[in-house]
């Protein structure tokens, strides 16, 4: 770049800078505590090539090149969290979005009236229940000794679960939990959107004689797709980091469920705790991020291709 | 999509028929939703209000032998539930209103088309979502170098900023009409007026439904407690339900080796129902001014304005 340009460039920063003053003022506390609580942490990244050591600090730490990764990548279970991390958050997607999907069609299939409004009320107020609210839920629920699920059970003539103590059936506990809990809540965006589809379609799909089911599958849901796939991109970004909240306080550290429950942060988390071994935390950390920016940028690639307005960036 | 084909082209003959049904189906199912969505709290409430010995006995009942409000009275009597919420109730309040303030301003400057660089500075902050520089330098950041440790500053600083909420606020700026805002510049208002009286009052919509992403993030905070807070007066209402469910784990362990002691059982059971319940009430009371808000407030869209 010749030093001409590079001036001109420079000089047209600070006259828009100018221009807008006040407006850009607006923005500086956001972009002073991003850069300070976003930003900077990313300096910490070189931990993960460091031996950590908490008194000599980022800068007087040795450094280790990559073995913080070859430790956690040697060891047995990166390959069991990384698969669980995986495996359920793309259930939680899916399972989500095609609940919340379902709701906001049936909400606005039945218009504005008080039952639309009372039952909306009633499945968005889950969504404000903390995890540890519901991790005491879960147990009345699904506690060996007396949870409301082995009751009924027993009533069928059943034999109880002890539930605490089976992996298998918590990925289904899991979905339905979070069905429960934000699906309804989930729903608003998708009612937004169903809300701002233009009626003169409806109307000349009604002329046509189409019927109501056969309008929900032919407009509404094609047209949720903008919506869907911009979320699904969000969702992607963050499909390798574990529901940290959820999973810590339903299942603390309980390790027989951990074949199926364990995910890379509470992974983490219990490495800081019982090793303090920061430096291959923080190499997990980095390859989650990285592993998760790579997808985000793959699938807004594909989005960009077939279906350009649902493109994040 | 020719498996949806087939299923609906003989329907088509029967359609008035079909779409009168449609209403009935979907209003039973979303009923049936409903009704799962409060069947947890109508039983944990009855649970807490069960007497200790009668659950531990008979396990949890839709309508226990015996009822009691030993629970509660134990949590209020407590002075550890009381401070906890008001330790909530301030994170949350001043927390709420802090992250709107600044999302709202930062959003409305990103909305305005004159910025030149509005879509490089919403990148700025889409890209912390993306990329974090993780638990450990934030830790390290907040608890040495800032000092924020034991604060209660340190539940809501951190977290002022979210960078989806300040999409959605921008993308509702984004759809008011640029003449309202050029009236006003006539009439020779500056950025910051016009974004006081024309923009936020015809923003409440939108500021209400983010002003309700924001806030149950707060009054649930526990992480924060966890990490950085040895104070007790300090934690959270969320960091003593983490704690109780914790305590009483090991509690009835103890509680399994000496079952034959035969003395009169605190509550301890019980607690930590009438706690969990205790913790939903402000949002019940909170939750009816807002509702009505929640549609209309909201667009989706990418970082682009």
């Amino acid at each position: 770049m010749s030093e001409k340009s590079f001036s001109r460039k420079k000089s047209g920063f600070l006259v828009e800078i100018k221009k807008n003053f006040w407006l850009y003022m607006l923005a500086v506390p956001a972009i002073l505590l991003t850069l300070l609580f976003k930003y900077i942490p990313m300096v910490g990244i070189l931990i993960a090539f460091q031996d950590f050591n908490p008194i000599k600090g980022i800068f007087g730490s040795t450094f280790v090149a990559f073995e913080n990764f070859f430790y956690f990548f040697r060891g047995s279970q990166w390959l069991q969290i990384t698969v669980n991390t995986l495996w359920l958050n793309v259930l939680f997607i899916v399972t989500g979005t095609i609940a919340a999907i379902a709701l906001a069609i049936m909400l606005v299939e039945l218009g504005k009236n008080l039952f639309v409004r009372f039952n909306q009320s009633v499945m968005i107020f889950p969504n404000f229940i903390s995890w540890a609210v519901i991790a005491m839920f879960a147990q009345a629920f699904v506690g060996s000794d007396g949870g409301y699920i082995n009751r009924w059970i027993a009533m069928l003539g059943g034999s109880p679960i002890s539930f605490y103590s089976e992996p298998g059936v918590w990925p289904l506990i899991f979905v339905i939990i979070r069905i429960w809990k934000g699906a309804g809540f989930g729903a608003i965006i998708y009612m937004a959107a169903i809300v701002g589809i233009d009626t003169g379609i409806y109307e000349a799909a009604r002329i046509d004689g189409a019927s109501r089911m056969q309008m929900i599958f032919r407009i509404t849901i094609p047209l949720l797709k903008t919506t869907v796939i911009l979320l699904t991109i969000l969702s992607v970004g963050s499909i390798f980091y574990g529901d940290f909240g959820m999973i810590y306080t339903l299942i603390g550290d309980n390790a027989i469920l951990f074949p199926t429950t364990d995910v890379i942060d509470t992974y983490v988390f219990r490495s800081i705790r019982t090793s303090g071994s920061m430096g291959m935390s923080a190499a997990v950390g980095l390859y989650q991020s990285l592993i998760g920016f790579v997808l985000v940028i793959v699938t807004n690639k594909l989005a960009k291709k077939y279906s350009p307005e649902s493109a994040i960036f | 999509m020719s498996s949806v084909n087939a299923t609906f082209k003989p329907k088509s003959k029967l359609i008035s028929k079909g779409d009168r049904m449609v209403p009935i189906v979907f209003g039973l199912l979303i009923a049936f939703f409903a009704i799962l969505c409060l069947t947890p709290f109508l039983l944990v409430i009855t649970a807490s209000l069960t007497d200790e010995a009668t659950l531990i006995r008979t396990g949890y009942r839709l309508f226990p032998e015996k009822w009691s409000l030993d629970a509660y009275k134990a949590i209020f009597r407590s002075d550890t539930i009381p401070r906890a919420y008001g330790v909530s109730i301030f994170v949350t309040l001043v927390g709420t209103a802090l992250s709107m303030l600044t999302t709202a301003m930062c959003g409305y400057a990103i909305s305005c088309k004159q910025l030149k660089y509005r879509n490089s500075l919403a990148f700025f902050f889409y890209f912390t979502m993306l990329f974090s520089g993780g638990l450990v330098p934030t830790y390290i950041l907040i608890t040495r170098y800032l000092h924020l440790a034991n604060s209660i500053w340190v539940y809501i600083i951190p977290s002022l900023i979210n960078p989806w909420n300040m999409f959605l606020l921008r993308n509702f700026f984004n759809d008011i009409p640029d003449a309202l805002k050029e009236s006003a510049r006539l009439e020779g208002a500056n950025e910051w007026l016009i974004m006081l009286i024309i923009v936020l009052p015809i923003s409440l919509p939108a500021i209400a439904t983010v002003s309700l992403f924001y806030a149950p993030g707060y009054w649930n905070a526990w992480v924060e407690a966890m990490l950085y807070i040895d104070n007790e007066k300090l934690f959270t209402l969320q960091y003593i339900i983490m704690r109780i469910i914790r305590n009483i784990n090991t509690a009835t362990q103890i509680a399994g080796e000496g079952a034959s002691a035969g003395t009169v059982l605190p509550p301890s059971y019980t607690i930590r129902l009438a706690t969990a319940i205790v913790t939903i009430g402000p949002i019940i009371f909170l939750y009816p001014f807002l509702q009505k808000y929640f549609v209309g407030g909201l667009k989706v869209g990418g970082v682009k304005g």
